[in-house]
């Protein structure tokens, strides 16, 4: 039932950025884009926590580090965007490897506390570079440049990030179905029965939290290429907690959790933010409801489980 | 029995804080003997197992495999060396399936645990070997009930399949009868008498009438020390054993 519904989801995001263009509303084409791209941060995201049980509180730093491996070039005047993308990934995979060498060392509330930790050393590390705009941060002037296609304009823009979303969900998909994937599974369920079978199940937690770096890093340049600005708000812990927010109410075991959530979140904050000023108070009450009530999230209630 | 032992323990010792569980023990196992060891609550029988399985460092001693001293490697790399450890409490991964908690016992084994790509979950050099240790413990029929939700007799079957598929060369097993009904008990003695001779194994349990069914070797530890150590009936006869643990049960 939650694939039936994650399917639709798809679909219609497919279909609808053109249907608002015609309709005179490209506004909706800007949400969307939005959505799309944190519905792929969140799923990566997923992978670590969801299926490896690695609750980390930094992810957003990645989404920050890929939109800066956009913006930074673009200041030098390289726009090249293969580079971006190559430049979005390896340093979001070698600051994953690197943070994640250390914090996987911990468990439980101090491996949150070390991962939110490092992505607020990146944090203020942009901010005291007074160069790239420090905490006002950068205006990026021209978009990555493909050959043949045009990320200035709209659509185009908006499908790339769509595609960005397909091939994170499909690469999570095949991954937590893989040997690995039982692996970091079976490593969340029981660390010691995991080690008595003769699993130094560390490398594949780090191999996963690289990966799940390395992909939020790409939602982060695409992201960066949509806001057209760079700032370090964007790696905000609070920014991370949004991310684990998405994952938790859209259900952590499922592969279209996080998209679910992150659908729902950007629909509330819409609705609510156009409301009341205090629009992050219901946020937090629902959250509390699902941990309570709903465990597997909105995939949970979907296939009748209450976790 | 054969020349050379598979595990030669010596002087090993634990503490925690104050309570040495594990008070210089030496020892050894014999390749494809049962080496049962047996003790009143408390004595360090699991503490032991602990300790030869690399869940615990000792704070002295030596565990020689072969040739190579191994106390002081972690647990992984002892299971790779081919060490399966049952548990006394039940420690199976309770979200996924019966089946997978095997097949994962298969993949720990297989050394393949790097594969990024393809399905493990629909892969039949995983699942051919899992079924086989489910059927050989009388499991197959809940393979695909969450191992969370099966009774506690499964859950016991459980640990002796997933011990059983890693194809260990040394199986350590800590009572696996714990807690079973006699229905359940039986058939679980019937899987390790029909193991015996195929794999070497140190058994610790509490029932006597299958201790003496199974060993080739006694080792009872009272308050961390071996107090004695030999073939059933010289473990049996030996008065110190009985007045310390036995009591009128063996008489
Ligand atoms: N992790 C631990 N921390 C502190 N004390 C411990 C720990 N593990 C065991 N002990 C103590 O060490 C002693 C030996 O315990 P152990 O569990 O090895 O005994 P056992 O022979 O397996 O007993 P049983 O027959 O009840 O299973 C006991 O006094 C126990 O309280
Ligand atoms: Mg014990």
């Amino acid at each position: 039932m939650s694939r039936t519904v994650g399917w639709l989801l798809l679909a219609a995001l497919a279909a609808a950025p053109p249907l608002a263009l015609a309709a005179g509303q490209p506004f909706y084409v800007d949400i969307l884009t939005r959505l799309v791209c944190l519905a792929a941060a969140a799923t990566s995201l997923n992978l670590i926590l969801g299926h490896g049980g690695m609750i980390s509180f930094g992810h957003a730093a990645y989404i920050g580090i890929g939109a800066y491996a956009v913006g930074i070039p673009a200041y030098y005047e390289i726009y090249d965007g293969w580079l971006h993308l190559l430049l979005a990934v390896a340093c979001s995979a070698l600051f994953a490897l690197a943070t994640g060498a250390v914090a996987l060392r911990t468990r439980g509330v101090y491996f949150i506390m070390i991962t939110m930790a490092f992505a607020q050393m990146v944090f203020f590390a942009v901010v005291s570079i007074e160069e790239y705009g420090g905490d006002d941060g950068l205006v990026i002037d021209i978009r990555s440049e493909f050959p043949l296609v045009d990320l200035e304009d709209s659509l185009t823009l908006y499908y790339a990030c769509f595609a960005v979303l397909l091939g994170t969900l499909y690469l999570v998909h095949r991954l937590v179905r893989s040997r690995f994937g039982m692996v970091i599974e079976g490593a969340r369920g029981n660390e010691r029965r995991m080690a008595a079978l003769g699993f130094a199940f560390y490398r594949h937690r780090l191999a996963a939290y690289t990966l799940a770096g390395a992909l939020c890093g790409l939602s982060g340049a695409m992201l960066g290429n949509f806001t057209n600005f760079i700032s370090p708000e964007m790696m905000d812990w609070t920014r991370s907690g949004e991310l684990i927010f998405m994952v938790v109410l859209g259900g952590t075991g499922a592969l279209f959790g996080p998209l679910m959530g992150a659908a729902v979140f950007l629909l509330l904050e819409e609705l609510l933010s156009g409301w009341t000023i205090y629009w992050q108070l219901p946020f937090g009450l629902l959250l509390i409801l699902v941990v309570l009530f709903a465990r597997g999230g909105l995939a949970g209630l979907l296939e009748g489980r209450r976790g | 029995m054969a020349d050379e032992p598979l595990l030669r323990v010596e002087d090993l010792q634990k503490s925690f804080g104050g309570v040495t569980a594990v008070d210089g023990v030496s020892m050894e196992v014999y390749p494809g003997e049962v080496h049962a060891v047996i003790g009143p609550n408390g004595a360090g029988k699991t503490t032991l197992i602990s300790l030869l399985a690399g869940e615990l460092r000792p704070d002295r001693g030596r565990i020689l495999f072969g040739a190579r001293d191994i106390a002081r490697r972690p647990a992984h790399a002892r299971a790779k060396l081919g060490f399966a450890r049952s548990f006394q409490i039940t420690s199976v991964v309770p979200g996924m399936r019966v089946l997978d908690n095997v097949m994962l016992a298969v993949l720990a084994r297989d050394a393949r645990s790097f594969g990024f790509w393809r399905p493990a979950r629909n892969d039949p050099a995983l699942i051919r070997p899992a079924v086989a240790a489910l059927e050989r413990v009388g499991l197959a029929e809940v393979a695909e009930e969450r191992a969370g939700a099966v009774s506690h007799g499964e859950h016991r079957q459980l640990e002796i399949a997933m011990t059983l598929a890693a194809e260990p060369e040394l199986l350590l097993l800590d009572e696996p009868m714990a807690g079973m009904s006699a229905e359940e008990s039986r058939r679980m003695t019937g899987i390790l008498e029909d193991l015996k001779g195929e794999k070497t194994m140190l058994l610790v349990e509490h029932d006597m009438d299958v201790v003496f069914a199974l060993a080739d070797r006694i080792s009872v530890l009272v308050g961390g020390r071996i107090a004695a150590s030999g073939a059933p009936e010289a473990v049996r006869a030996d008065e110190a054993v009985r007045r310390a643990y036995l009591g009128d049960e063996a008489a």
